[in-house]
This record gives C-alpha cells, structure tokens and sequence, in this order.
C-alpha cells in the first residue's frame, strides 16, 4: 500500500507559527495599506465573499418568491430589483474579480518564483478601486435600486427606468479599472518576473490561464467603460446615442456591451480552467495529457472570444447574414473547450486517483461545465436560438457555465490551496459532504430550466402561466439546498483557521514552486529565488499526498 | 402536442402549432442527441477511470507519451459535428428571414406594457393575435418605446420589437388553439404582464372574425383619407415620384446606390426624407415624425402598398 505512514509534520511543529505574512503585523493599517499581494488576496477574498452572499440572498430570495404563480412574495418593481442586483453583483463583483483577484493575486508570484508581482502598489490600488465601484454599487442597490437588469438594455436604461442607473452603472464603471490593473499587472509579472529556468512551457497550466485572463481584462475592459459612459451621457444629458426617439440606435449598445460582456464570460471561466489544470494532475498523481494543447486552447479561447459577441443577438433586429456570420464564429470557440474536456478526462486514465474535495469539485467542474458547453450549441445554432434564447433555457445554459463552471473552480481553488493559504486543514469530511451537496442543489435549481425554456417561459417574469410551476418549485427547492451547501465551507473553513490541523509546506505533495514554500508562506515568498530545471507536473517522483 | 404527464397542465415539452416547430424541433432532437451522447460519455469515463483507477489500486505510473493522432481527433471531430449544426442551424434560420410573397401582414405595435394588432381588413386588437391556420403570416413589428419582443413558443418564433424601425418575423399555424404570447425581451416594470394569446382559427372563422370590425374600414381606406388628410397627394406625382407601384419595386438613389421599397424604405421615407432621396428629386418632402401615430404610419404604408398594383410607366427613373 501507498499509505504515507510518516508522521504529520503537524506534531513537531512549534505552538507558535514560524513568521509568515499573517502574522507579519496584526493591526488594520498592516492590513489595509499592505503591498503583500497575498495579503491583498485576502482583502479580495474577504470583499468577493461578502458580495457572493450579498448576490446569493437576492437570488434565494427571488426563487421563494417564483414558487407560485402570481408570484409569493414582493411587488413587480422588487423582483426587478432583485434579479438586477444578483445579476450585477455576482458578474462584476464576485465572477470577474473571483479567481482572478484572490487566487491570481496569491498564487501568480508564488507559482513563478517571485517575490511579488511587479508592481505591488497598483495591486493595492486595484483592490481600493474595486471597493469603490462595489460601494457605490451597493449604495446604488439600497438607495432607490436598480431594475434594468445586469444587461442594461438601452434605450429602457438610458431613457425610461425611474431607477437609480447612474450609480450602478458607474460602480461598474469604476470597478472596472480594477480588472484592467490586476491584467496589467499579472501580464508584466509573468513576462519579466519568472524564476530562471522557468521557461514558458513549463509554466503551471494557472499560469497560463491567468495570463490569457489577463489578455482579455486589458483589451476588453475598456470597450465596457467606454459603453458605460455612453449610457451615461444620453441618460443625463439626452444626447441621442442609442435610444431612436433621440436619433440614436439601441443595437448599437448591444454590440458594444456583449463585445465586452462575451469576452468577459471567458475572464469568468478561463481561470476556472486553470484551477482544474492544477487539481486533476495532483490528484491523479499524472502529468497534464496534451499539457500543450491545454495551454494554446486557453489562449485560443481569449482570443476567439473577441469574435463571437453578436451571438447574444440573433433575434435583435441585426441582419441575418450578420447572425450567421457570429454563428459560425461561436462553434469555433467551441473547440478548445472540448479540447480542454477531452485533455483532462484523458489525464484521469491510468492515473493514481484520489477523491478529496478539490479533486470533488475539479470533477464537478468538467461535468457541469461539459454540459453548459454543449448547451452552448444550441444557442449558437441559429435555428435553436430563435426559439430559446431569452427563456429559462438562457438562463440555465449561463449559469451551468458561470456557477457550474466558474464557481466550482473557485471553490476547487479554495479548497486546493487554502491549506497554503491559511497552514491550515479544513475538514475532509464536511468539505466532501458540501461538495456533494452543492452539487446536487446545482443540478436540481438549473436542470428543470432547461425544460422551463423550452416550454418557453421568458426569463425576467414575476408571473407566469401555472403550468410553469411544478419546475418552478423544483428550482426553488434545488436553490434552498444550494444556498446551504454554499454557506457550509463558509463554517468550516472559518473553523479550520483556529481548529484545524497545521498543514505543513506541501498538504497535497503537489508540484509548483508555491508548494516549496512553508504554509503560510512568508512575506518575501521565498528565501532565495528558486531555480527550475524540470518540466511541471513531475508526479512520477513525488511522494504521495497526505492523507493518503 | 405536448407531452402530457399526470394531471394538471404539467408538460416537458411545447405544444407544435407552426410548420416552422417541426423544423425547429427535428433540428433540437440533433442537439440533444449529441448533447446526451457527450454528457454521458465525459461523465462516464470520469467515473470509470475515478474507480479503475483509484488510489488504492493503482500505483503511481510514469506518464504516457503524447499521443499527436488522439489530439488531432478530438479537434477535428467536434469541429465537424459543429460545422453540421451550423450548417443545419443557419437553414432554419434562413427560412425565417424568408417569408412567402402572398403572406398575410398583419401589423404590430409593442408598448409599455401591451400589444397591440391591426390586421390589414380594419380589425384591431390587444394583447390578442387572431390569424388564419394553414396560411403564412407576416408581422410588422414596432415599439414606441423600448425593445420589446414577440415571442409565440408554439410557433416557435420570436423577434424583438425595436422603436425607431421595423422587424418582422414569420410563421405558418397549423393547429387551431389558443397559444401563449410573450414579450421575451425585459422591458421595465409589468414586462411580465406583457402577455397575451394566439388564436389560431380556421380560415372561415377567421373571415367572420374580421367581418365583425367595428369600423368597417380597411387599412387601406383609413390610410388612403390620411394620404390626404397629410397632404401627400400635393406633392407626390408631380414634384415628388409617384408612388404608384412604387412597394416592393427598386429605387435608384442620388448617391447611385439602388434600394429596395419595402415597409422599413417607406417608413424611413415618411419619418426621415432626407435619408434617402431619390434619384433626379429635389429634397423638398418635410419630415412627419411626431405627426402621426404608429397605427396612422402603419395605414399610410398599406395604402402606398395597394398602389403597387398601378405600376406607371416610371418617372422617376428619367434623369
């Protein structure tokens, strides 16, 4: 047996921790003026979460309301209020920012052997510009709301809606210029900043999806402010830009929001990727199949998102060769996907496979993403799409991608590195337990929407004809259980951080650079610059992981 | 016909009451093969290997070679599937960008938070689209506000209503029924209330139906006294082209580009002259956007429309 039978190093490690950048100053100027990109991790991580919960209240509250027919609970203009303010929420301030910004920012200059990114003030500016945005944002959701929907359609932003748009749009606005910074940033450190020997294609596959991320954060975000600032213009000033009464086109606007916000669902999903590329190889103790094919796809995804933005709007009045161009593009976006689904499913054959809670949420991530992906083509098949799109089929298809995608690998990435993070071990057992039950909940809040779409229940009603209901309530039901499974790791995790068993440098005994450190690493990462000579992911020689 | 399951009007899948469903249907069935075919395979060779290959089992191996053909088939294939959907999608889609010439017009106007219909014999209605079955209907869709959208699921068609322009969308009903209408593009506080009913008849109804117009006036005829009414006939034949036979013919421009006259060319004329002028014409037409309501615009062009009839020997093609 493979059974590691060495103590722990748990037991012979000192009451106090060896100094480590959590215990490197205690007071609140140490923290909120800190240059420490792991510190300013968890600044995020702690602001990502506060909005996640923020966002997750408004949906559970909307599905409570959904469980009947004229609707159980609140007014027309409240719901439009609240699937406003989840939309916006969980987009711009927890999806955007989530891996990016917490995991990215810890991991990026572990990963290649640096001290810190290259340039540690704008990343603290970055975290300041992003509290800014969510503050006004958030002003915005309690003073008056908001109810034009994450989209902002035009001219009903711009010229009708008594709401308050302003403000939530130039939280977005300001918000932002954080992702471009944090871009900027992760692009000049993986550039200038690699350990020697630390060639490009022996970069961990994170690396590689963060920096495609970063590509799309800088070239896409601007378009978004440039968009959010137009809209501002005719809302204030009148000037026609997009609403036809003032002489403006409203698919204008379309163009330039989805020529961001399509690219964007690739900064939410893209790191996702990454997550998964660093779990599967651990845990199947085997090198990454197709570890090159893997990294091109990442970049192939950043740079095909840019091309596939008027797929949003096949039935919006754009012309038709115009939607059959955009579809065409969209299937070859397609393809690097599967590339990636097919590479990590092949990683599994032969390998040495252990089921612990990253690798849960890891094998999670491909299922549900699997089949977000593939219900991705039937939107991208111009026959389908006039009938599905902007129904409850729309719905379940993005949130497959955005919470069976994009959260599963945020929470695969938490559970992976929080023992680096924090030195310590959370429980197996409740991580297992809320894996499983996050998963379920998922499957049982967005399946019955496919089903709802089809049928064609448009997305964004209050009401809706009773022979909706029965797949209503299951929705509703699966959202009670995955509200719970979501607020699970948030016990736990905080738990571990007092009771939980000190992790010792390597938990998993995973290769990278970030696991040759100590747990919790100390504020200058490492002691002297680490120097690689072998590719990544030598499983081979590595001794197996813990608790194994 | 819908899958009925149990009691009650629970339903996993849509009622067909259009010609356009069953092509839209036989190309989701595809889909969805495909899509159980993948789901199941990826899932299944996750939990296969997860348990063949489990820790306790299976030893820690060298990894295998990189295997170049294996790569180049998991590109190539999904590629091919995906250029087969696209392919049958985009004929789907095409056949609705196409509907047959002796399609019935039927004109629709979205608002905050209503629908409202004027078919071409006179009859209106709201929040209600009475149609013939077995006959190709067009719409003619516009807003006075903001987007909304026309969507019939058991047509299986859906378009946005934009202000500012028409779209039109197509279908042909084969089941007399009453069908959900929805608007489906979010459209501020009642959206959800933006609701109505397709009610397809038999062609004899439908006859009966219109009969009952309270005011006995076609389209054509209001539309004909507001010809007037604005004063077009001043111009129009003498310093400005005829419109006789104008609908649906070519117009050669000033700017030597040759346009189409369809319903978006007329109303863009009425509401913007100056856009477009034709060529050999002075650009002396006034503009009447805020003069007429939607409906009156609606009329005007149908009555332009019954004079494509009485083509002219064209004046407007001298120089």
């Amino acid at each position: 047996m493979n059974v590691s039978t060495q103590p722990l190093p748990v037991v012979t490690e000192p009451r106090h921790a060896p100094p480590n950048y959590l215990n490197d100053g205690y007071s609140v100027r140490s923290w909120l003026l800190t240059l420490d990109h792991k510190r300013i991790a968890i600044l995020y991580m702690i602001s990502i979460t506060l909005f996640f919960f923020i966002g997750g209240a408004a949906a559970v509250l909307f599905r409570v309301h959904l469980l009947t027919p004229t609707g159980a609970l609140f007014d027309p203009g409240t719901y439009n209020k609240l699937f406003t303010i989840h939309g916006v929420v969980m987009v711009f301030f927890f999806l955007i920012p989530s891996i990016p910004a917490v995991m990215g920012n810890f991991l990026v200059p572990l990963m290649i052997g640096a001290k810190d990114l290259a340039f540690p003030r704008l990343n603290l500016a970055s975290w300041y510009v992003y509290m800014a945005g969510g503050t006004l944002t958030g002003y915005a959701a309690i003073a008056g709301g908001i109810d034009t929907g994450w989209t902002f359609y035009t001219p009903y932003s711009t010229m009708f809606s008594n709401t308050n748009v302003i403000a939530a749009a130039t939280g977005v606005f300001i918000t932002g210029f954080s992702s471009i910074l944090t871009g900027l940033n992760f692009i000049a450190t993986i550039h200038k900043m690699r350990a020697p020997g630390l060639t490009w294609f022996r970069l961990p596959l994170f690396i590689w999806a963060m920096y495609a991320t970063s590509v799309i954060m800088v070239l896409g975000t601007p378009v978004l402010a440039m968009t959010v600032s137009l809209l501002g213009i005719e809302r204030i000033f009148h000037v026609g830009i997009f609403d036809p009464a003032l002489g403006g086109d409203p698919l204008l606007f379309q163009h330039l929001f989805w020529f961001y916000s399509h690219p964007a669902v690739y900064i939410m999903i893209l790191p996702s990727m990454g997550v998964v590329s660093e779990i599967i190889p651990c845990f199947a103790r085997k090198r990454p199949f197709g570890y090159k094919f893997i990294a091109m796809a990442s970049v192939a995804i950043a740079m095909l998102g840019f091309f596939v933005w008027g797929h949003h709007m096949f039935v919006s009045g754009q012309s038709m060769y115009g939607g059959v161009v955009f579809s065409f593009l969209s299937f070859f976006v397609a393809i690097p996907s599967a590339v990636k689904v097919f590479n990590w499913t092949a990683t599994l054959h032969k390998g040495s496979i252990s089921l612990q809670t990253p690798m849960l949420y890891a094998l999670g991530f491909i299922g549900l993403f699997t089949f977000g992906g593939l219900t991705g083509l039937f939107l991208a098949c111009l026959g389908v799409d006039i009938h599905v799109t902007g129904t409850y089929f729309i719905v379940a298809h993005f949130h497959y991608i955005m919470v069976g995608g994009a959260v599963m690998g945020y929470l695969g990435a938490i559970h992976f590195w929080w023992p680096k993070m924090t030195g310590r071990v959370y429980s197996e057992f409740w991580g297992r337990i809320s894996a499983a039950i996050i998963f379920v909940g998922f499957n049982l809040t967005f399946f019955p929407q496919f089903i709802l779409g089809y049928l064609g229940m448009p997305r964004r009603y209050y009401a809706y004809p009773p022979e909706f209901q029965v797949l209503n309530v299951m929705s509703t039901a699966g959202a009670s259980i995955l509200g719970l499974g979501f607020l699970l790791p948030l016990i736990y995790l905080l738990w571990s951080l007092k009771y939980g068993k000190r992790a010792g440098p390597n938990y998993w005994k995973a290769t990278g650079l970030e696991w040759t450190t100590q747990s919790p690493p100390e504020t200058e990462n490492f002691e002297t610059t680490p120097e690689v000579v072998s590719e990544p992911y030598a499983y081979e020689f590595m001794e197996l992981g813990n608790a194994d | 016909m819908g899958i009925l399951l149990a009691a009650g009007h629970f339903q996993l899948f849509p009622d067909q009451a259009s010609l356009f469903a069953n092509d839209v249907d036989g190309l989701f069935f595809f889909l969805l093969t495909i899509t159980a075919f993948f789901s199941i395979l990826i899932a299944g060779l996750i939990v296969f290997f997860s348990v063949k290959y489990r820790r306790s089992v299976s030893p820690v191996r060298p990894p295998p070679p990189e295997k170049m053909w294996l790569e180049l088939t998991w590109t190539i294939l999904p590629l091919c599937i995906c250029m087969v959907i696209f392919v049958w999608g985009a004929r789907v889609f095409a056949l609705a960008f196409h509907p047959p010439a002796d399609a019935l017009d039927i004109y629709v106007v979205g608002k905050q938070w209503m629908w409202k219909v004027q078919h071409p014999q006179g009859r209106r209605e709201i929040n209600e689209l009475h149609i013939p079955a077995g006959r190709p209907v067009r719409l003619i869709m516009t807003s006075q506000d903001v987007i909304h959208d026309f969507f019939v699921p058991a047509f299986r068609v859906k378009q946005d209503v934009l202000p500012g322009r028409y779209t039109s969308e197509w279908f042909q009903a084969t089941e007399p029924g009453e069908y959900h209408l929805f608007c489906a593009q979010y459209c501020g506080l009642s959206h959800a209330d933006m609701i109505g009913t397709a009610v397809v008849m038999e062609p004899s109804k439908y006859a009966a139906w219109l009969a009952e117009s309270p005011s006995g006036k076609s389209m054509t005829e209001t539309g004909e006294a507001l010809y007037r009414q604005f004063g077009c006939n001043a111009c129009h034949g003498t310093k400005a082209p005829s419109l006789a036979g104008l609908f649906d013919s070519n117009v050669v421009l000033q700017n030597g580009q040759t346009v189409r006259a369809d319903e978006s060319y007329l109303r863009e004329s009425i509401l913007a002259p100056r856009a477009k002028i034709v060529s050999g014409y002075q650009t002396i037409m006034p503009t009447y956007k805020g003069q007429m309501s939607e409906e009156q615009l609606a009329q005007i062009i149908e009555y332009i429309k019954s004079l494509r009839a009485f083509r002219e020997p064209e004046p407007e093609k001298k120089q």
